[in-house]
């Protein structure tokens, strides 16, 4: 095990490499009571397509987020209540890109690291459970298609995208999920759950030599290293569709804005990207922009705004979402500013502050375990080392950020989705 | 190390200090208290939105984003919440500790002189608020209030809040309502924010790594002017022992949506924060429906697939247990019997040692993770200076470690079942 001291933000890391392939990170943090594991494999809701022993696979939407769900059944009962009953709040999640499993914990750290690493390495499935299982997720689809955000979310990146598998709902639909089988379920699990496609990252007061310990003898002393996954082709730079408009039981319109980034390459200009891209947000429609102060004043928005910058495999978009009373002017109102920032570029004041301020959120989010961890987890997947933000972000000037929001903020690039309220609604 | 204060800054001022390096942030935050009511929650809930637009110095958002930028990306939040019939209104400061700032900086003198300005020195005009900002903030509330119906599941439990406690203060919302919330006057805010300034307990959080001393001299520097009345206005908390009918009271909306939402309000019988058998009631909370090892998780959930979601939660200030659960809407009456069918488990005693023991890691496991997080520790804090108490959460914890099965017993024993809300489809 290798530790290394990154002293700039008070954090000291350990990793290790197994011979399985698993990479453990520990992060240790004497002076806290809780612990928190996260196990993840990098496999989501978007691929769907994958070789495995020299063949092809085509598996329906909303598999990897079914196999989260039932992977908490083990052959002897449920693991969700082995690390309740130990007073752990074990959870788990599936995002386009990953899967994760994880506690927190402030007794019994051993044995709640042992059920976790089990429990996800073991799979255990029969018809009866599936057939149930399709029941309840069917229940929580329909639960986010009543699910204004959600909706106005996939809206975008249905628009945004032609054919890449991001554009899929991670839940699936209640169709797709129906032809979901235990067989499945095995298979993906026998291509994304082994070692060579998972890391395990801990924080917490706990010695990072018997995490290891404790990972070598609860997992397969083998695992796979690449699994080929085929999302589509590239897709154009364009937007596929300018615009989508639902209706739904909202009181406001809420909207989702997007722009197609380009995809980002793995490794530190993945990580160099999201800084640019972040900045590209706060520089153009920002809440300390005077574009954000205006659309504010005009009442085009409210304290319920929040955007972004995200990647996944073939793709990266900026976003912004909220609710607005008349998204379409909004739109208008952050493509004019993106156009004068591309013209006239940043103020170097707002610029200066603009990075302190991202600086600060950054080191911020260290506070959470679980953002240490989850974030630990994403940057091993893609190739990034994540504790060395302060260098990246150092590197990363005024220009580099003015050529992207030329480059990615143009109308073409651009798709609205809104969900405005139903006919007779106030 | 932890090390936890109080001390009053000045009469009716109280400092609650949480002295820890664990932290990459220092959080402050003031919190302005007063009894909750039907007319005066809404421009309460409005104020700390009208104040965050701009002060003296940066007297629009523009100035103070820049402001707070410089602080390394520093906020300053809204806080408007609710702790039993007590509305608290302020604000949340969080910042980056000194130690992880570039250079020699000393961002908590800072920050809370700028928290400072934003609570007493607003940007005027002739006096008053700016209209232009009462306006925006006072239509940015009534479409909060509005966007309630959004979320579904948070909806059906307001709701039921509502209709269950209605002539009670807890019924009101802590945005108190649309048609008081329209009707807020730049005049009529400014002299409930004068009122609140002079009447209104103060607590005051921190919580990082400068000592007491330091802070509370930053504090009282930033609060210099603050007007202080002969007489404060001490909130208190009534507490409805029963439920309010002969019978549950049933309350039913019809909405255009896929999925039914079920919620039912139990009275505790006077079990409450202030009462000795709150840690029973507690864990007598976790063993029916606060955890995923609950009887409502793994019977009406996990065994029967009755619901997407079933838990209970409850208000430790008010002495109320609320059940929330998703359902499909023809299982509404399996789903309610089975529901009720779980608490008649608890309080006839069939409550293994397991789900015992998993109720109280639970909690305990809570209280502790609370100690390691800075928003929750000022909400804890927050919610016992409210109470009046000094209880830490280890202490919480320690007597949460003695209940027995009897105890839960007893605590179920005395729900009443007051009140359900059914929010189902629209009929066609």
């Amino acid at each position: 095990m290798v530790s290394k001291e990154y002293s700039r933000i008070g954090e000291t890391l350990h990793h290790a490499e197994l011979e399985n392939g698993l990479h453990i990170y520990v992060d240790v943090k004497p002076e806290f009571s809780k612990s928190f594991a996260f196990f993840a494999t990098n496999y989501g809701g978007m691929d769907m397509r994958f070789k495995l022993k020299g063949e092809w696979h085509d598996t329906p939407a909303g598999v990897a987020h079914f196999l989260e769900h039932k992977m908490f059944d083990t052959k002897d009962g449920n693991a969700l209540q082995d690390l309740a009953a130990n007073g752990a709040s074990p959870n788990a999640f599936t995002s386009t890109a990953i899967t994760g499993y994880y506690f927190e914990s402030t007794e019994k750290f051993e044995e709640n690291l042992k059920i976790l690493l089990s429990f996800v390495s073991v799979p255990w499935f029969t018809k009866e459970s599936v057939d149930k299982e399709q029941g309840i997720i069917g229940q929580e689809i329909r639960m986010i298609e009543d699910d204004p955000e959600n909706q106005v979310f996939y809206g975008m990146l249905e628009a945004l995208y032609e054919h890449n598998p991001v554009r899929a709902s991670i839940a699936g639909t209640v169709e797709s999920i129906a032809e979901i089988t235990a067989e499945t379920l095995y298979a993906c699990h026998a291509a994304f759950y082994n070692p060579g496609n998972m890391t395990l990252c801990v924080a917490g007061n706990v010695d990072p030599r018997r995490v290891c310990e404790i990972a070598r003898e609860v997992l397969p002393k083998e695992g796979l290293r690449d699994i080929p996954r085929d999302y589509g082709g590239e897709e154009p730079e364009q937007a596929f569709r300018p615009e989508t408009v639902q209706e739904m039981a909202v009181s406001t319109p809420i909207f989702q804005l997007g722009w197609k980034a380009d995809p980002a390459p793995l490794g530190e200009e993945h990580m160099r990207r999201q800084f640019i891209g972040e900045l590209c947000c706060e520089a153009v429609f920002g809440t300390s922009t005077p574009l954000y102060a205006s659309l504010y004043s005009r009442g085009l928005v409210n304290n319920n705004f929040s955007y972004g910058y995200e990647a996944y495999p073939g793709c990266a978009m900026l976003t912004v979402g909220g609710e607005s009373r008349d998204p379409w002017a909004l739109r208008e109102a952050i493509a004019a500013e993106a156009a004068r920032i591309g013209r006239e570029g940043i103020g170097q004041e707002l610029w200066d502050r603009l990075k302190k301020a991202a600086y600060g959120g950054r080191v911020r989010a260290l506070n959470s375990f679980e953002n240490i961890c989850v974030g630990l987890a994403q940057s091993h997947f893609t190739g990034e080392e994540f504790f060395r933000f302060p260098e990246v972000f150092e590197g990363i000037s005024k220009s580099d950020v003015e050529d992207c929001v030329r480059r990615w903020m143009s109308p073409e690039r651009t798709a609205l989705s809104v969900v405005k309220p139903k006919g007779e609604k106030v | 190390m932890t090390h936890v204060t109080h001390r009053e800054l000045m009469p009716g001022v109280r400092l609650t200090a949480v002295q820890t390096d664990k932290f990459k942030t220092n959080l402050l935050s003031v919190s302005l208290l007063a009894p909750i009511s039907e007319e005066t929650a809404s421009a309460n809930a409005l104020l700390p939105y009208v104040l965050r637009r701009g002060t003296e110095r940066c007297p629009d958002m523009e100035t103070l984003s820049a402001a707070l930028d410089e602080l390394y990306g520093g906020s300053i939040e809204p806080m408007v919440r609710k702790k039993g019939e007590t509305q608290a209104v302020g604000f949340a400061a969080s910042f980056v500790d000194d130690a992880f700032a570039p250079g020699d900086t000393r961002i908590l003198e800072s920050a809370a002189g700028l928290l400072g300005d934003v609570l007493l020195r607003p940007a005027v005009s002739g006096g008053r608020f700016l209209a232009e900002y009462v306006e925006g903030e006072r239509a940015n509330l009534v479409d909060r209030i509005h966007a309630q119906i959004n979320e579904k599941r948070s909806y059906s439990i307001l709701r039921l809040t509502q209709e269950m406690c209605a002539g009670e203060p807890y019924g009101v919302d802590k945005l108190g309502d649309e048609a008081h919330a329209a009707a807020i006057t730049v005049e009529g805010l400014w002299k409930r924010y004068q009122s609140l300034l002079a009447c209104a307990p103060v607590e005051l959080y921190y919580c990082g790594s400068a000592g007491e001393e330091r802070v509370a001299a930053a504090l009282t520097s930033a609060l210099a002017g603050l007007p202080r009345a002969e007489e404060l206005e001490e909130p208190e908390c009534g507490v409805q022992t029963g439920a309010v009918g002969d019978a549950p009271r049933l309350f039913t909306e019809s909405m255009d949506v896929t999925q039914g939402k079920l919620a039912l309000g139990f009275r505790t019988g006077g079990g409450c924060i202030w009462s000795e058998d709150y840690p029973a009631l507690l864990v007598c909370n976790a063993v029916y429906g606060g955890t995923p090892t609950s009887k409502l998780f793994l019977n009406v959930r996990e065994k029967l697939s009755l619901c997407y979601f079933a838990s209970s939660m409850l208000e430790k200030f008010k002495g109320i247990m609320m059940v929330s659960s998703g359902i499909e809407f023809q299982n509404y009456e399996k789903a309610k019997d089975e529901i009720l069918a779980q608490l008649e488990n608890c309080r006839g005693g069939n409550i293994e040692a397991w789900e015992l023991e998993g109720a109280k890691r639970s909690i305990i496991s809570g209280l502790y993770a609370t100690m390691d997080a800075q928003g929750r520790l000022e909400d804890f804090w927050l919610g016992q200076s409210v109470a009046g108490l000094a209880e830490t959460p280890e202490e919480l914890s320690r007597r949460v470690e003695t209940v027995t099965v009897d105890e839960v017993v007893a605590a179920a024993g005395k729900l009443e079942l007051d009140a359900i809300y059914f929010l189902k489809g629209l009929e066609d």
